[in-house]
């Protein structure tokens, strides 16, 4: 940790923005620091964090910290160096900024790199978006924070998300009989459907389990704990966009993000169907929120109405919550909006 | 002859645009002829290549740990080893940070130094649990490498049915509306359930996460099974001056609409005299206000924790939120943080012997209701535990039960006026 925070520890005065991508700490003892904020590709090679302690070791003391969406930071006490250090940061590729109301790096899972259940990649997607929201990284001008989050399964590692892009299973798992019995727990895989879907079966006299297809939900929490039943696919693992997900308590409670679009094509290298669906909402929100609002509280302001002909995303019948402790998510008011 | 490289067209269009490509960086590792790892990149760019042109994972589980450890390696398999024979085992070690995820670069390239001799040079700042991901390591490398990173005195983290690696915000080390020290709060309770990590014996995961304030920067009211969350029981200080040169800056519209109407509970009102009037006792510790006026405004000095329990992502059953069980819990001295950490370890032991296999405290709480979590965590009820009292009609109170509940509120209210 750096020498400035451990002498300061617990004795912060105030901060503020300077600039974006940069934040600055003035403690009580006087001391001041310069936090400079930049994104990084989180799956890195040695090459690439050597280059980032090169920078570090030059204009940072040789310290340097990490943040929860991958992003590294770079305190220095030298308002001096803050140019320098963004330039170098620059010219080696690294974006700054990040803070305050930009949209940040987004937070992801494994995906196709790493994971055993991945419906999609993670590092790709993420690529992909983030080269695309660039601007929104380096400047802040959205209403508040904005922060997308990814996931590879519907297990949602990613997390609650401003902007979630959720991978969506839209077929039952296809079951290999010949594999079940040597490979999976078949009552902890039977107790593990949300729905209670899946049976013992015996298939071509050997036990397996079989899938009512028409109470599945398609959640492929059976796939980890039985990989015979295989519930990715090609064509029918899809994409869907979800908004409003908070974690903080700040003003309005946490929340939960909600579908707003789904059926969005599974598309490697560059997901551009995905994006745009993102872009929308995002160009939506920077036009039409007020300081301050968070996605999900400009939304609670304006209405789904609104928010549906603002981004011109249709509304569907699988826009309704439907399991049975939803009904709360229904309108039970005289309150609508035209 | 070095191997050759394999033809990448999908992954070579991820090296085009502004952001940094993880594509590039691991190329770079496939292209350096002469290290160990090198080939082994090669053959990983082509399953990942493979994946994307099919569009599905190739990698399996399996059971892979270091002596004396349950779980903190994830053993991936390759299912398409044929085609790609060297990448054909790459496991990710799980390394536990330091709080607050800082490091000085002696360390990081220390890092680098020991993942080049063992792995494959890949390295993720963080996995959203929090650990170091050192991606790509063959079994036979797995114990070396370990033994390497534990000799720097870095352990690893959960995997499986355990205690998780945890993470904590900046915290007090660069952030003055930290209400408490995270950095010490995550290392003990952490150090006093290691055992409960490295030996995965729990129902299901379990993870303890620590935000200074309700900006929950490190994300534990989702995520958490104990969220830590800090906040105060004083009054917020106010530095009227330096609300004037915001109303001054902003303009009086500016702090109505910015401030004063965003306040969730209508516990601010700005004064004839551009100075902040807080009804403190309405003021439900939010931060908004402080955010927009970090000059002006800051926590009060009774400063201490939320804990809320039961937070979790979506399997199986969906989302939850972490919920109440100490609405206010003083961390200042070392007797605080012991009452913390023995909290933890109370809930992680009845989460033990109460939850079903593969149920997250979330969950448990759902099947049991919180009143049964907090008789056994002998903790009393508190009005700040719930949005509002029951709707339900239903509830069986057998006459006698409900005086003895008065009587145990009002033994609470008496003893926390003495």
């Amino acid at each position: 940790m750096h020498p400035v925070l451990v002498e300061n520890k617990g004795n912060w005065k105030w901060h503020d923005r300077p600039q974006p991508g940069v934040l600055h700490h003035v403690s009580y003892s006087g001391d001041e620091v310069w936090t400079v904020k930049a994104g990084t590709q989180r799956q890195m090679d040695v090459y690439t964090v050597r280059k980032l302690c090169d920078i570090a070791d030059q204009f940072a003391d040789g310290y340097v910290r990490f943040t929860v969406r991958s992003n590294i930071e770079f305190m220095v006490t030298d308002e001096k160096k803050v140019q320098p250090l963004i330039d170098k940061l620059k010219a080696e590729g690294f974006p700054v900024g990040g803070t305050g109301n930009s949209v940040t790096m987004i937070s992801h899972t494994q995906g196709w790199l790493h994971c055993d259940i991945p419906g999609t990649d993670a590092s790709g997607v993420v690529k992909s978006l983030m080269d695309e929201l660039h601007a929104e990284f380096i400047r802040e001008e959205m209403p508040n924070r904005v922060k997308i989050t990814t996931s590879c399964c519907q297990i949602n590692c990613g997390g609650q998300g401003d902007i979630a892009v959720n991978v969506q299973h839209t077929k039952p798992p296809r079951i290999n009989h010949d594999l079940v019995a040597g490979v999976c727990e078949r009552p902890s895989v039977i107790a593990r459907c949300p729905v209670a879907a899946i049976r013992p079966a015996m298939v071509n006299g050997k036990p397996s389990l079989e899938v009512d297809e028409k109470k599945c939900v398609c959640c492929g929490a059976c796939f980890p704990p039985c990989p015979p039943m295989q519930i990715n696919h090609p064509e029918f693992t899809r994409v869907a966009i979800w908004v409003g997900g908070k974690h903080s308590s700040t003003r309005s409670k946490p929340t939960f993000h909600k579908l707003v679009a789904a059926n969005i094509p599974n598309n490697p290298p560059r997901w551009p169907e995905a994006a745009d669906v993102v872009k929308r909402i995002l160009r939506a929100y920077k036009e039409d929120a007020k300081a301050w609002e968070r996605v999900g509280e400009w939304i609670d302001r304006v209405g789904w109405p609104r928010f549906f002909e603002l981004t011109g995303l249709p509304f569907t019948k699988f826009h309704l919550e439907t399991w049975k402790g939803g009904r709360p998510a229904l309108n039970a008011s005289a309150q609508v909006r035209f | 002859m070095a191997k050759q490289m394999h033809k990448t067209p999908m992954l070579d269009e991820l090296e085009k645009g502004p952001w940094p490509s993880f594509i590039t960086g691991i190329k770079r590792l496939a292209q350096s002829e002469g290290k160990p790892y090198a080939d082994m990149m090669k053959d990983l760019l082509g399953q990942l290549e493979h994946s994307y042109e099919t569009r599905l994972g190739y990698w399996k589980g399996g059971a892979i740990s270091v002596l004396g450890y349950g779980g903190g390696v994830i053993p991936r398999f390759s299912e398409v080893a044929d085609k790609f024979p060297l990448s054909s085992e790459f496991h990710t070690l799980r390394i536990m940070p330091p709080a607050g995820m800082h490091y000085d670069t002696k360390t990081l390239r220390k890092f680098c130094d020991i993942w080049e001799k063992y792995g494959s040079g890949l390295i993720a700042f963080h996995g959203q649990s929090g650990d170091i991901m050192f991606q790509g390591c063959r079994s036979e490398n797995v114990q070396p490498a370990f033994d390497e990173f534990n000799e720097m005195g870095f352990d690893l983290g959960g995997a499986g049915p355990a205690v998780r690696t945890s993470t904590s915000c900046v915290g007090a080390a660069r952030c003055e509306m930290s209400c408490y020290d995270e950095q010490k709060a995550l290392r003990e309770c952490i150090n006093s359930t290691l055992d409960d990590m490295h030996r995965p014996a729990l129902p299901y995961k379990f993870k303890f996460k620590f935000s200074g304030c309700a900006n929950d920067c490190s994300n534990a009211i989702h995520r958490a099974d104990m969220a830590v969350i800090g906040t105060w029981a004083d009054d917020m200080q106010v530095d009227q001056a330096e609300v004037k040169n915001y109303v001054k800056k902003l303009g009086r519209k500016g702090i109505i609409d910015q401030v004063i109407s965003m306040c969730p509970t209508r516990a601010l009102s700005l004064n004839d005299d551009d100075t902040l009037d807080v009804d403190n006792r309405s003021c439900v510790r939010c931060m908004h206000c402080l955010n927009v006026m970090t000059k002006a405004l800051k926590p009060g000095k009774k400063r201490g924790a939320a804990i809320l329990v039961g937070g979790k992502r979506t399997l199986k059953v969906g989302d939850m939120l972490g919920s109440v069980v100490v609405p206010f819990m003083k961390l200042e001295d070392d007797e605080d943080y012991e009452a913390l950490v023995e909290l933890g370890q109370k809930i992680i032991e009845f989460f033990a012997e109460n939850a079903l296999e593969h149920e997250r405290v979330g969950e448990m709480i759902a099947r049991i209701g919180l009143g049964t979590l907090l008789e056994g965590l002998e903790i009393g009820v508190d009005p700040n535990m719930i949005n509002h009292p029951r709707t339900n009609s239903y509830v069986r109170i057998d006459g006698d039960d409900w005086e003895a509940e008065v009587e145990k509120w009002n033994e609470r209210k008496a003893a926390a006026a003495e």
